[in-house]
């Protein structure tokens, strides 16, 4: 028993102040959101188009203009380092989050994404957020990272935010993964379990796109494919902070 | 009939396709059925094709006593006698070369589905039924109460107790295999960097030392001490994560509370080496992609004395606290007679008493320098699965330590050329959960023709199995938690 009291006493106290206070510090090589600067690309070099592993990078409208999407972007900065000219860069900026797909398509260096969730939905889960974690396909960061949300130095349950053993407890699922063929039925009827209304949140470039494994033959290329998806956290995987701020964001707890 | 001896090869050692002998299939199955009964272990075993419809087996025999590798081949034809009843090691690798190539193992005993592939059901197959008054079923996942990985356990109980476990995975088989071949390309490390997300540099540097024997690249020593690094942070964050998730499992909730965030302690650190908590981005063919200067090895010097400070204060509750010893003792055993017929590794075969581990057997990279002593434990329960990773645990960080102190002067990278044609190698890696086994083939252009990935939980998951006979029902979650094997390294 004293040692348990003791142990205690030298843990001392590690849940962090955030959203009240300043976010944790993220590590100095963080690669957060990418920012384009269109100016400064010369369209036809397409070294980026070349080592980009997930085909992230594309030219449209009328193939002139870079555009880099953040839910199939595995952050591997592969592009930044073969463009000559500094069209790409990778920010600092741990927010990402978004509610439509194409808000995550990047233009240029200043554009944010919405984060949006109609006002009944958000006085229903705003205080309350029961959530069921679905891996599909996933390969255990994105998995991991959503746990760690709930060890003490994050604290989850302090926003009312949880997660539960089974559907019918949940107001929404948290997916994770490209969505194999194998799991596509369970996270159906997974889906099917929880009572309305719900919501579904995609966590990682797997379930947003198919991350490294999209057009895969085994999988499905996200959450999307089978189910409404309310809300997108890029990464690959996304730091606790990116899929943190999203909750945070959706439920209007910080701004977006 | 005695054998002719063959040549062996080593650990990352790159050799010529025409130096492996294609042998008739009689001898193939008797070098592997006496190489392992001599101690060896089947480090993988599987079917490529040749030609369209023509499959060859290839099999690696691990000698631990003499630090190499036997490497056998033979054509299979559309079916050859089955190695299971004569080399347990061999029912899961011979179930899933029959999934994936419809050769068939005559006389295989539970020749089932392994991953399911299109168009199959997953999960949906034939399984161990027990009948007799009182005898009930009990069926768990795919999806699982917690955040964790999908896939199936079918129990026969008589009351609490389990008489049986069937485990039935592939929910997470995404097709790593096939995409590697023909690679490398711009996704391969991707690939392998996801095959087990908790294992990114494991499986990255036996990708990569792959590669480099291929291509005849050197890594230079400060790249090598600072993959040692990234391995051993990778090791110490995921080993006081299920030390935290074991107390959490008996209900001890100061060490799970602790350990959760000390993990994130040591993820953080391997973000700092490369901004990535999992290490994605570091291990690259060559060396690694980061370089780390004075103040950055200040900084992981201080996050180690307080990482380490933490994990005593943390884990060493658990040895003193009669509630925990009470539940740990004695669950979940696994003899270490069963432990070597099925080719356990890492941890569950430490806690066994098994004397095994890659970085000493198969020495590669920095572990040729600077060795960490084996931590072994005899009782092969929950206990000794979690006292091996406590042991692991200290050792690791005292290595991390010495690395730090003693990092060697030069680059970190010197990038790979292209691939060899022709040729094969076996790369084994200790893993935090054990022997990872990759083996490459390349083709006349110099591509993949073959890569078959071997992760630990493959040869682990019958042990689980096992450690929940005559077990009660109620325990699965801890012994579960003490072997925590990977769903996608298993099902790729």
């Amino acid at each position: 028993m004293f040692d348990v009291l003791l142990a205690r006493w030298k843990q001392g106290h590690r849940t962090m102040r955030y959203p009240a206070g300043p976010p944790p510090e993220l590590p100095e090589r963080f690669v957060g959101r990418p920012t384009l600067e269109a100016a400064k690309c010369r369209e036809e070099c397409q070294q980026c188009v070349a080592v980009c592993p997930t085909g992230a990078i594309g030219f449209g409208p009328g193939g002139h203009t870079i555009q880099l999407d953040a839910g199939r972007c595995l952050f591997c900065r592969q592009c930044e380092t073969a463009c000559g000219t500094g069209a790409i860069a990778f920010s600092r900026d741990y927010r990402m989050a978004a509610s439509r797909r194409e808000d995550l398509i990047i233009l240029n260096a200043t554009q944010k994404a919405a984060v949006t969730l109609d006002e009944a939905s958000r006085r229903l889960f705003g205080r309350s957020l029961k959530l069921r974690q679905v891996s599909a396909g996933g390969c255990g960061a994105c998995e991991a990272d959503t746990n760690v949300l709930g060890t003490v130095a994050w604290d989850l349950g302090r926003f009312g935010i949880q997660f539960v053993a089974s559907p019918r407890h949940a107001d929404g699922l948290l997916v994770t993964g490209p969505v194999t063929e194998n799991m596509r039925l369970a996270l159906q009827k997974t889906y099917a379990a929880v009572p309305w209304p719900k919501l579904v949140i995609a966590v990682g470039a797997c379930a947003i796109s198919g991350g490294p494994y999209v057009d895969h033959a085994e999988v499905h290329n996200g959450a999307a494919s089978q189910v409404p998806v309310d809300l997108l956290i890029p990464g690959c995987p996304p730091h606790p902070l990116t899929i943190l701020d999203g909750l945070l964001a959706l439920l209007g707890r910080v701004t977006s | 009939m005695s054998l002719a001896p063959l040549p062996n090869v080593l650990n990352g050692h790159a050799f010529s396709l025409a130096d492996c002998p294609v042998l008739p299939m009689e001898q193939f199955r008797q070098h592997i059925v006496e190489g392992v009964a001599a101690g060896g272990r089947l480090s993988t075993l599987f079917a490529y094709s040749v030609n369209p419809g023509r499959w060859r087996l290839f099999a690696a025999i691990a000698h631990a006593n003499q630090g190499d590798l036997t490497v056998v081949s033979a054509d299979a034809g559309e079916q050859y006698a089955a190695l299971t009843p004569d080399c347990p090691q061999a029912h899961l690798y011979e179930r899933e070369i029959f999934e994936q190539c419809g050769v068939r193992p005559v006389g295989h005993p539970w020749l089932k589905p392994v991953r399911f592939p299109k168009p199959q059901a997953c999960g949906v197959t034939d399984f161990f039924q027990m009948a007799g008054e009182e005898v009930h079923e009990v069926a768990v996942g795919p999806v699982h109460a917690g955040i964790i990985e999908p896939g199936h356990f079918r129990f026969q109980c008589h009351g609490e107790t389990v008489y049986h476990l069937e485990i039935s995975l592939g929910y997470q088989h995404r097709g790593v295999e096939r995409a590697m071949r023909g690679g490398p390309n711009p996704r391969t490390i991707h690939y392998m960097e996801t095959l087990a997300g908790d294992s990114t540099a494991g499986h990255a540097a036996a990708y990569c030392r792959a590669v480099e024997a291929l291509s005849k690249a050197r890594v230079p020593a400060r790249g090598q001490f600072l993959r040692g690094i990234a391995l051993e942070l990778e090791r110490v964050a995921n080993h006081l994560g299920d030390l935290g998730a074991l107390a959490g499992d008996v209900g001890f909730l100061p060490t799970m509370s602790y350990c959760g965030r000390i993990r994130g302690d040591v993820l953080n650190m391997t973000a700092l080496l490369c901004g990535n908590r999992f290490g994605r981005g570091m291990v690259r063919p060559g060396g690694v992609a980061f370089d780390v200067d004075a103040i950055l090895v200040e900084q992981l010097r201080q996050r180690l004395d307080s990482v380490t400070r933490d994990a005593h204060s943390a884990v060493e509750l658990l040895w003193n606290t009669p509630s925990v010893m009470a539940r740990f003792d004695g669950a979940g055993v696994v003899p270490l007679e069963l432990c070597d017929r099925l080719g356990l590794v890492g941890v569950p075969a430490r806690a066994c008493g098994a004397a095994r581990d890659v970085r000493r057997d198969f020495p590669y990279g920095i572990y040729r320098f600077t060795h960490i002593p084996l931590s072994t434990w005899h009782t092969g329960d929950v206990f000794a699965r979690a006292y091996v990773r406590w042991l692991e645990v200290q050792r690791s960080l005292a290595f991390l330590r010495e690395q730090l102190d003693a990092l060697p002067e030069g680059h970190t990278i010197e990038p790979a050329g292209p691939l060899a044609a022709n040729q094969a190698v076996v790369t084994l890696i200790e893993g935090w959960r054990g022997e990872i086994c990759h083996l490459a083939i390349t083709g006349h252009d110099g591509h993949f023709a073959a890569y078959k990935v071997v992760d630990p939980s493959f040869h682990n998951w019958f042990g689980l199995a096992m450690a929940l006979r005559n077990e009660q029902i109620s325990d699965f979650p801890l012994c579960n938690k003490s072997f925590n094997l990977s769903y996608c390294g298993h099902d790729l």
